[in-house]
Parts: C-alpha cells; structure tokens; sequence
C-alpha cells in the first residue's frame, strides 16, 4: 500500500505543486522587506544614533561644559574644554566626541542636565575616511540644528517613562 | 574627665569637649557646615543635631560640652528625619546649579545632601538671589550659593586677623558682606575657598577651567617661601591647576599663603624651555651639545676663575651637584647668600628658626628684629597671632611700623636699639628676662645690612642674656625667606678656604678676577656689576638672571622635579614630581651633572638616589625627612658699631618675590588690587609700574 501511495504522489507531482502553493499565497500577502534606503523602518523614540548638542529655543547652545558626560563615559569618547565667555557664562570652548570610540550606550544623555547632548535618530552617517568620525563641537551642533524638530519630539515621547 | 556614651560607645574626654569632637574621636560621623575645629564655635548652621537622653529636644552636638554619664544617639529615626529638615531649609535658597559651580564635586553640601537629605523637593517658590560682592583678584563670589554658615568670617578675623568681612540682615535676608571700603587684603585669603563648604567662595584664577574628579592629585612641599608648607599639587594633563594646603600641624597647620597659592600661573609663563647661547650680543636657541661646548671652552681658559651662586628656589640636590662640580674646577667661590646675609654656616642654630613653627605658640615674650613676619612667612604670622590669642604674650618690634594682625609694642626702627635691649639699658630686656619662654625673631631685613653679622651678635648676646636658649627651649630664631636658604647652608654651598662670597664673587667678577659664573636660579643680585663675566644662568624662568646670560641651561621649578629643600626650622622636605618640565628643560641636577661630563671632572652620581646619598654624607639633616632635630647652640655673629639706618623688612611687595610670581599674571593683579606692600624699602623691581 505505501509503495502504491508513494508512486503515485511521485508521478502526480504533488511536493512540486505544494510549494509552488505556497509561492503563489506569498504572492497575494503584503511584503515584509523595506525598499531602504527609499523606505525605513519604524524607530523607537529612545533609539540611539548619532549624536548631537541641542540649543535653546532663542539660539542659546545648551551644553554648559559641566563635563559630567565625559565622566560618565565609559570609552572615554568625550573630551571637553570648558571656558568662562566674556559674559561670565560657563561654555565649551572644545567638545570633542570620537565616534569610533562611543559604544553607544546613552549614558551621555542621562548624564546632561540641560538635554544638550542626545543621541538622535540619525543611524545614517557613515564616512569614507577615519578623520570625518572625529565629531567636533561645530558638527555636533549642526547636527542638533539640523534634528531639532524630532529630538524635541523624542524628549517628549519620552518623558512620562522618567 | 567626664565619660560619656555615644551610639553605644563609652569615651572618656577632657572636659570642655564638645560631643562633636568626642564623636570625632571615635570615628563617628556627625554632618555639619558651620563647625570647624580650628573656628570659633558659631552653631548657626543646626546640621550636627544629636539625641541627648534626658533632654526634651534635639541638641546641636558642635556647641554642647560633654557632661558625665551622657547618653548621645547619632542615628535615632529622630535625628534622621532633623537632619532631612535641616536639609531641606539649606536647599530653601540654594540653587541648583551645581553643574557650573567650581565647587561640584567636592561640595559638602552636595555630599551630604546626598548622604542625609532628602530624595525630593517639596519647594515651589522661587529662590532667592544675592549680589555677588568684589573680593579681589582671588576670590570669585557667588551670594546666591552661601548658606551663611559663617566660616569666612569666622576665618578672617580670628585667624588672618583681618576682620573685614561680617554678616548684614537676619533670617533669609542674611548677607555675608565686606565693610565698606576694606579690601580683602589677607595674606591668607585663598584659604577662604577651602573653608567655604559651598561654592559660594571659589578660585578666581581657576574659575571655569577644572572639575575636582579630573584632576591628578600629587602631594607636594611648597618652595615660595621659607616655611615649606605641605601642599596638594592639583595637575590636569601636564598644567597645574591649583595648589591646596595639606593638613601638617608641626608646620602649616592647614593654611596656605596666597602666593604659594595663586602663583601657579607663573609657571606657565616666561619659561626657560630649551638651552640658549648668546651670539652676536643675542641669546640664540642651542642645542644641549653646543650649550656645553661653549661653556666647556670658556670654563678651559678660566681655569679656577669661577664661581657659582645659587637662588632662592634651588634645591638641595643641584646645590650639592654644583659644589661639587665648582670645587672639580679648584674654585670654593661658591654662595648660596644672593643677599648677602650675615648668616653663619657653622653653627647650624644661627641660621635657623629655633623654636619650630609649633613652638613658637608655647612663647610668653616675642621680639621682632628688623622683619614683617605677615609678609615674610604670613602662615608663620597667623600662629603667633594665635598665640597672641591666648594672651599672656608680649610682642615687641624694631623695625617699620605696619599692621601685623596683633598688638605689639613698637620700639622704634633703629638697630641701636637691639643695642641698648642686648646690653640691658632698655625695658623691653626685663621683659624678655622675666619670661618664661622669651623669644625673638631675627629677620633678613636686619641680617642683609653691612653691618648683619653685628647685629646677629647682638641677638646672639641678647638671647643669652634673656635665658632663650635653655634645655628643651630655643627661643633665637632667624626668619627665613628663602626656600634654598637653610638647605645652602646645611649643605655648605658657602665660601670655602680663600672663597669669595656674593659681594666678593660680584665684585670680582667686575674686576675680571671671577671669568665664569654660575647661577643656579640666581636673579636677585646686582647684574649690571658682573663686568664681563661669562655668565652661565640654568634655572626656569627668563628673569633678570637668564637676561644677562652668556649660556641658559633651561632647569625645572619645584612643582616639576622630586627634590630636598630644607624649611627655616632646619626640616628637611622632599617635592614630588605634579608635572614634567616643559620643552627640554631638565632636572636641575642632571643638567649640572651632564655639564661635568662635558667639562671633563664627571661627578661620581647618576641617580637620584645616588645624589641623595651624596647630601647625606654632606650633612645628616637630609636623612631625616620631615623631622627637626635641635641645634646646638654656640658661638656666632660679630661686635662692633650698628649703622643707624632704619631697620626695615627686605619684602616690599609680598605677591612678588621670585621668578615664578614675577611671572605670574594673578600676582600682578594681586599687586595692583593691594598695592606694592609696605613701601618701605622703595627698591626698583623693574615691575613697580
């Protein structure tokens, strides 16, 4: 009886038929990949990219040079120059963050206490040379300048969890 | 001796205690802010509450003296919940700006609001604020931050003597403020910022520039004046930062002079980084090799026609490597006197501050000889003030009239009358004679005049006169000013058999009798009269030494070479190595130890330890590190006729003494805020304005 069930399943083709089935259900169902980079995919508000230093809504950049992020660091990434500005404010004069040192870990920003620096939905920012990963204060600000809008967005997301 | 018990404990203490020092001395942790063991008690800051049995509320610990048989708790839930309340009224007005405060980071509040306050904040109004006040160049106020514990005032009129700062209105509207128009002029002033348990007193100098946890802490002896305290040398990368007093109760206590202080800056300027020749009348960048050769040359034709002078900050190890280079070459022209002070280097009691700088709060009579000790030795100062304190202390001065914190009998300002005292024709001698530990103290102002040596003879006949020098008591003291001075001396950097001294060595050098000479950190003696000398100059900073030099050697200052300096009471003291010398320059004894290579009479020592063995033979003194064994007593000083010049102090201006706070921007500042010191002395410095 099996070797008849056998040679007739052989000779009807039907392992043939049962996963071209399943190809032609896959046709009708909707498709799981991303056409990246023209498409992306969804992105928790907490989620960790590159960094940037924020300023205030009149234009006033946050950081104050406490350095407590570059205590906390744990890959010493952070190198910081603090430096009274002529109007008696505490201000950087250098905030150096090496981008091949940062493991990502966010404590940076836990540390800030005025929310100057972040770690931003930016994911995409992959450089042909060594030097271009070596983020100045300049760089960091114009990325804060430009994910403003979504960094604010993700502090506030954010904010009923702390 | 009441006995008392705390947590369980059983102490017994002297009576007079108070719970907060007998729990001190049991290593039980009582918080506070206003409490300070060497202040007043003030008992206004309510942090230090304990439970006392048998008293119906809680006690501030600080201002209780202990009674027999009682009962202390330090961590009842009462005590708990007081010190949250305490807490909570401090953090009422105190901002929250922790992240820019200088203070961050070593902050007893912050400390101790994380150790005993409470995790939340039941505040919603706004905080008050406070108009910063102008404290000088060097100390930066920030109001809005003092909790009003009183320290800073305490500090100011009992220890510095100065009492210009108090407190104006009550409760929350309390300021702490200057009077009008007095300056914060203390000597000691800086010692403000470590007292202030908040960020409302801060360095100036270094405001903005560090965090208390980046910095490397390197713990040091201090080589801006004579008394050699102990210090903390705060260094980030290779720059110092800042300079603390580390506690040394046989010398500093814990204060520290506002030179030895704010000074640092100066070591990062005018600096000596490499080794220059001079050619064509201009000093040119050189190599170590072409730097030697052409001191090498002209130490061939001058034969023994040389001779060295060491400066003020020279450290016992280079001064040995230089004798023993100079007397290689067949010369014993060697001084470590730039002012040419009449200081007897073979008896070693003439030369030093007899009576320690902790004995002398067990003096009764005081004379000041030709000397301003707030300017020469200000923490040395601020103990014979505490002494003074205690009354029972009488303080006598010849020599210009100045405020010196104290009350002091002035006797006038001419040496005759050290004369009239010595030979008993005066009534300050049965002053002296009737006290039980009569003292004096001797200046350089008095022994760098022609006429020194007699007047240390006189001192000299004084004190044997008067009874200061008796078993277990040395009451003859020399007030040095010089962190080289005693060290020099114990080691024998002074004229040998046919030797010239600092007056001869320059005049001879005028004379084209001296062809070479060496200066070790020399800048003080008169450049213009060493003629046309080869002029060898190897120290830090490009002062009036290195202007006048043939060959600059670049050397490193005290904060950069572990090295012997010797304090006034004879104590030897070894520096740490905060951060390294700048460019070439190098370790001053190396430097002297590559040049004997050069000159062909190589010194048999190429470690440290090896120069140090060296000095140990040279003198015991410099075995015993940190220790000041008594002197013998003996026979110094001259007879003769006293010039009737006035007696005055050789510091004009206390922020500028040498070439590090020459250099020094925060001293510059200090000297235009202060003005030149006494003005007694009118010398030029070059930079009187």
């Amino acid at each position: 009886m099996s070797f008849f069930d056998r040679t007739a399943r052989a000779f009807l083709l039907t392992e043939l038929v049962q996963g071209l089935a399943l190809t032609l259900r896959y046709m009708f169902k909707p498709a799981v990949t991303i056409n990246y980079p023209y498409e992306k995919g969804p992105l928790s508000p907490r989620f960790r990219g590159e960094h940037a230093l924020r300023r205030y809504a009149n234009g006033e950049e946050r950081c104050i040079a406490c350095k407590l992020c570059e205590a906390i660091c744990p890959a010493q990434a952070i190198t910081i120059e603090p430096e009274p500005r002529p109007d008696g404010s505490r201000r950087a004069r250098r905030y150096d963050l090496d981008m091949t040192k940062c493991i990502y870990c966010g404590l940076c920003q836990e540390a800030c206490p005025v929310d100057a620096i972040v770690e931003g939905p930016n994911f995409e920012y992959a450089t042909e040379t060594r030097a271009e990963l070596m983020y100045n204060k300049a760089k960091l600000l114009a990325n804060g300048d430009r994910w403003e809008a979504e960094l604010a967005f993700r502090i506030a997301a954010d904010a009923p969890y702390r | 001796m009441p006995k008392l018990t705390i947590d369980g404990r059983e102490i017994e203490v002297e009576a007079g205690t108070t719970i907060i020092q007998a729990a001190d001395q049991l290593g039980i942790e009582i918080p506070r802010f206003c409490y300070h063991e060497r202040l007043a008690i003030a008992g206004n800051c309510r942090m230090c509450l304990v439970e006392v049995e048998k008293m119906p509320k809680p006690v501030a610990s600080c201002a209780m003296p202990v009674g027999e048989g009682m009962v202390v708790k330090t961590n009842t839930p009462v005590i708990k919940k007081a010190r949250q309340n305490v807490m909570e009224f401090l953090l009422v007005n105190h901002p929250l700006d922790c992240p820019i405060c200088d203070q961050g980071g070593e902050c007893d509040l912050q400390d101790q609001a994380m150790a005993y306050g409470s995790d939340r904040s039941r505040c919603q109004e706004g905080k008050r604020a406070v108009p910063d006040k102008d404290y000088g160049p060097l100390v930066q106020t920030w109001m809005t931050r003092c909790i009003q514990c009183t320290r800073c005032v305490r500090f100011i009129s009992e220890i510095a003597g100065t009492p210009v700062l108090g407190g104006l209105g009550r409760g929350e509207h309390m300021e702490i403020t200057r009077y009008v128009n007095s300056a914060i002029s203390s000597e000691l002033s800086g010692n403000l910022i470590d007292l202030c348990p908040v960020g409302a007193l801060t360095n100036k100098p270094a405001s903005y520039t560090y965090r208390s946890w980046e910095l490397k802490k390197t713990e040091s002896i201090d080589a801006m004046d004579a008394l050699g305290a102990s210090i903390r040398i705060d260094t980030r990368g290779n720059e110092v930062i800042r300079v603390l007093p580390r506690i040394n109760e046989d010398v500093n206590e814990e204060w520290l002079s506002d030179r030895s202080r704010f000074a640092i800056d100066g070591l990062k300027r005018q600096r000596l980084d490499r080794p220059y020749v001079r050619r064509d009348g201009k000093l040119q960048p050189a190599s170590w090799a072409e730097a030697f050769a052409a001191i090498a040359a002209k130490v061939k034709s001058a034969g023994s026609k040389i001779a060295a002078i060491a400066g003020d900050q020279a450290d016992a190890e280079a001064m040995v490597a230089l004798k023993d280079l100079v007397e290689s070459l067949g010369s014993t022209s060697l001084d470590c006197r730039q002012d040419g002070a009449a200081l007897d280097p073979k008896v070693r009691a003439s030369y030093l501050f007899n009576s320690t700088a902790a004995g002398i709060e067990q003096a009764d009579a005081l004379l000041l000889i030709g000397t301003n000790p707030r300017k020469e030795a200000p923490v040395l100062n601020a103990r014979i003030r505490k002494r003074w304190q205690k009354g029972g202390f009488k303080v006598a001065r010849i020599g210009h009239k100045s405020d010196l914190t104290y009350k002091y009998e002035h006797l006038g300002d001419q040496a005759s009358i050290l004369k009239d005292i010595a030979d008993g024709k005066h009534p300050f001698f049965e002053v002296l004679k009737a006290a039980a530990k009569p003292a004096l103290i001797i200046g350089q102002g008095a022994l760098s005049r022609e006429d020194g040596a007699v007047l240390l003879g006189l001192a000299r006949k004084l004190a044997d006169a008067t009874g200061m020098v008796v078993e277990g008591w040395n009451g003859f003291n020399v007030l040095q000013t010089a962190a080289a001075r005693v060290g020099g001396l114990d080691l024998g950097f002074v004229p040998g058999a046919g030797g010239k001294d600092t007056a001869g060595i320059v005049a001879g050098a005028a004379k084209g009798e001296i062809e070479v000479v060496f200066l070790l950190g020399a800048d003080e003696i008169d450049m213009s009269g060493l003629g046309k000398a080869f002029v060898v100059y190897q120290g830090s900073h490009g002062d009036a030494g290195a202007h006048r030099a043939d060959v600059v050697l670049p050397g490193a200052a005290y904060t950069e070479k572990s090295a012997t300096f010797v304090n006034l009471e004879g104590r030897a003291q070894q520096t740490r190595l905060a951060a390294f010398p700048p460019g070439e320059a190098k370790e001053d004894w190396r430097v002297v130890r590559a040049l004997s290579e050069a000159l062909g009479k190589p010194l048999p020592y190429d470690s440290l330890k090896s120069v140090r063995e060296r000095l140990v033979k040279a003198n015991p003194v410099f075995a015993a590190i940190g220790e000041v064994k008594a002197a013998a007593w003996g026979s110094f000083g001259t007879e003769g006729a006293v010039t009737d010049k006035a007696l005055v102090s050789h510091i004009d201006n206390f922020y500028m003494t040498d070439p590090i706070s020459r250099a020094s921007k925060t001293m510059a500042e200090c000297t235009a805020a202060f003005g030149g010191g006494c003005g007694c002395n009118h010398k030029k410095t070059g930079t009187h304005g």
